[in-house]
């Protein structure tokens, strides 16, 4: 999932404008977005080649973990990626996290809410796991009101069944 | 179904029946038996209300309205003015049964509307044609101006459950969510109407994500879930000023879900901590944290029973999602569902004989009741998604969330009566989901 350095500059700009409520990304919500971009501070993104870039973070190691139907488990591919995010953040201390849970459309509104409470901790505990401090990570769930995807098959469900981790810098606990 | 038998049967009752509290009169004769499917609806008519000074311009709007309420429940008919054989010029005047039998006529309503500033009068009387007789006294009712729908509900209200009955729900509104802007960038904020879609007025801004708005049982307050802060959190709004705060709430945690007991102050709602959603209650006048539920699965969608000894929930402790019941102190639930599918969202009936669901299943959503020990499960609808059944304040329809599949598939509400039939959709400006019913207004 690459972004064209101009959608960089877009996310740039909206995050920025943005106040630390991971419900007020706007527009970064979109496909091949952030999945939620709110608390970004007003340093560069960086490019996706800048292993200490918030870029590099999102797009290189991946900022996001998928999940199978009804399922809070991380697979094999997402402990991967939740162990390139745990060497990101002891390599830069700066960055809080806020972990977003988010499940797709096949399942009632209060449900899916706790289901992605349930995704959003599993990969928050996997982090703890990996050493990343509990103080600098906040998980919020989104049930199924932020999909990224809108249409209604697996293919789209597959990639709205998601758990975001969302830099925040110098937010702490 | 003979009517008019029925319709005379039900006069000695009906006498009283206009100052009465007609909801709990559930075990007088039924006219119309709304469970057992009605074949024919009952004809009917309402001529334009009589002008008595300077009504003129409500005079048509409410006979307007009283006859879309009546014909919105599928259990009547309207006979269109075009058939009259005569004209309803004097509101005291004797009226020809024999003309409104020639159209088959099985009830008429008349009416008459006397306005003066902002100050309105609106006096009605029911006959039945067949017997010929009036079917209860006269009521007459008095307000503003602006509230001349209200007026006209409270007629239907009184016509139907003269004929039913049950107890009326067209003077009532419902709290629901609007939404606007494409799936992925979804802006939602709370709205409240008139239950027939009528009178839209908005309650929060679009800035934050809100989800579930939910009548207090006196209508005063709205509990909702709000992502104004950042995360889920319940929010009690007062109607009457619109003024908004947060529940108390622990840092850290998510709480969502929210319901009024019917002491209109504690609230059963969903916590969650740690990935794990358990059931809570607190008192919206401060403190007093309860945890019902102890389990790590997820227990969610409590409501209480009218009278508000028990709780119904949804969990999945089984492996999916079920229906339970537990008493409101909690301790161990009992399952009530059975079928095949998760089954989630359930709802207390307000007459407390029903409980109304979602069930999934084999990738369909249904909107559907049991009885309150999970048995007689009756399946009212089916689509690609429904979700989220709020009750009629008299217990005979249910409200809910239908959205289509896709980009293009927006939420829109529908209701449907318990018997499934007289499905329709429910007219909103923009799109919508999460409706709530209030009960029936004052």
């Amino acid at each position: 999932m690459r972004l064209a350095p101009q959608a960089m500059l877009l996310v740039a700009t909206l995050a920025l404008a943005a106040c630390n409520n991971p419900d007020r990304y706007g527009a970064a919500g979109g496909p091949g977005g952030p999945g939620g971009a709110g608390g970004i501070g007003t340093t560069g993104l960086g490019g996706p080649n800048d292993p200490s870039s918030v870029a590099y973070f999102q797009q290189t190691l991946g900022d996001r973990v998928f999940f199978a139907v009804d399922e809070s488990s991380l697979s094999d591919q997402a402990r991967q990626t939740l162990i390139g995010q745990a060497q990101w953040l002891a390599q830069n201390p700066d960055y809080a996290i806020i972990i977003e849970g988010h499940a797709d459309e096949q399942g009632t509104r209060e449900y899916n809410l706790a289901l992605g409470a349930r995704r959003a901790s599993a990969v928050q505990d996997f982090l703890i796991s990996q050493g990343v401090a509990p103080n600098r990570m906040r998980t919020v769930s989104y049930g199924k009101e932020r999909p990224v995807e809108v249409c209604s098959s697996e293919e789209c469900y597959s990639r709205n069944r998601r758990a975001v981790t969302v830099l925040s810098q110098g937010a702490g606990a | 179904m003979s009517l008019s038998r029925h319709l005379a049967a039900l006069l000695a009752l009906a006498l009283t029946a206009a100052a009465a509290p007609v909801a709990q009169a559930q075990t007088g004769p039924l006219r119309i038996e709304i469970n057992d499917g009605v074949i024919e609806p009952l004809p009917f008519a309402v001529p334009d209300f009589v002008d008595e000074g300077g009504g003129g311009e409500y005079a048509q709007g409410i006979a307007r309205v009283v006859a879309a309420d009546l014909a919105g429940t599928g259990l009547f008919r309207e006979i269109p003015a075009s058939a009259y054989v005569s004209r309803v010029t004097s509101f005291d005047a004797t009226i020809a049964y024999e003309d409104w039998r020639a159209i088959n006529a099985q009830a008429v309503i008349t009416g008459a509307v006397q306005a003066s500033g902002d100050r309105i009068v609106v006096k009605f009387r029911l006959f039945d044609v067949f017997s010929g007789q009036p079917l209860g006294e006269g009521l007459q009712f008095a307000g503003t101006t602006q509230s001349w729908r209200r007026m006209a509900h409270k007629v239907a209200d009184a016509a139907y459950s003269r004929i039913t009955g049950e107890g009326g729900y067209f003077d009532s509104r419902v709290v629901f969510v609007a939404e606007t802007g494409p799936k992925n960038q979804r802006a939602k904020r709370l709205g409240i109407m008139d239950y027939d879609g009528a009178n839209v007025a908005y309650l929060t801004d679009s800035a934050s994500i809100v989800i579930a708005p939910r009548f207090s049982p006196d209508g005063n307050s709205i509990l909702y879930t709000s992502y104004q802060s950042g995360f889920p959190q319940i929010y009690l709004m007062d109607v009457a000023t619109l003024s908004s705060r947060p529940l108390e709430q622990t840092p850290g945690t998510m709480t969502f879900a929210p319901r009024f007991a019917p002491d209109n102050r504690t609230v059963v709602f969903s916590l969650e901590q740690g990935g794990n959603t358990d059931i809570y209650t607190l008192d919206t006048g401060g403190g007093g944290l309860r945890q019902l539920t102890d389990a790590p699965s997820i227990e969610t969608a409590p409501s209480y029973s009218p009278d508000g000894s028990r709780i119904v929930f949804e969990s999945d402790r089984s492996g999916g999602q079920q229906i339970y019941i537990m008493n409101a102190a909690g301790g161990e639930p009992v399952r009530i569902s059975a079928g095949a599918g998760r089954y989630g969202t359930p709802v207390w009936s307000p007459r407390g004989d029903l409980i109304a669901f979602t069930k999934q299943n084999r990738g369909r959503f249904h909107i559907g009741v049991m009885r309150t020990d999970g048995s007689e499960e009756r399946l009212l609808t089916a689509s690609f998604l429904d979700e989220g059944p709020t009750w009629a304040p008299n217990g005979r329809v249910v409200m809910f969330t239908r959205q289509g599949a896709g980009a293009d598939g927006q939420p829109a509400l529908y209701s449907v009566d318990i018997s499934g039939r007289n499905l329709r959709q429910v007219p909103t400006e923009t799109p919508a989901s999460d409706p709530a019913w209030s009960p029936l207004l004052p």
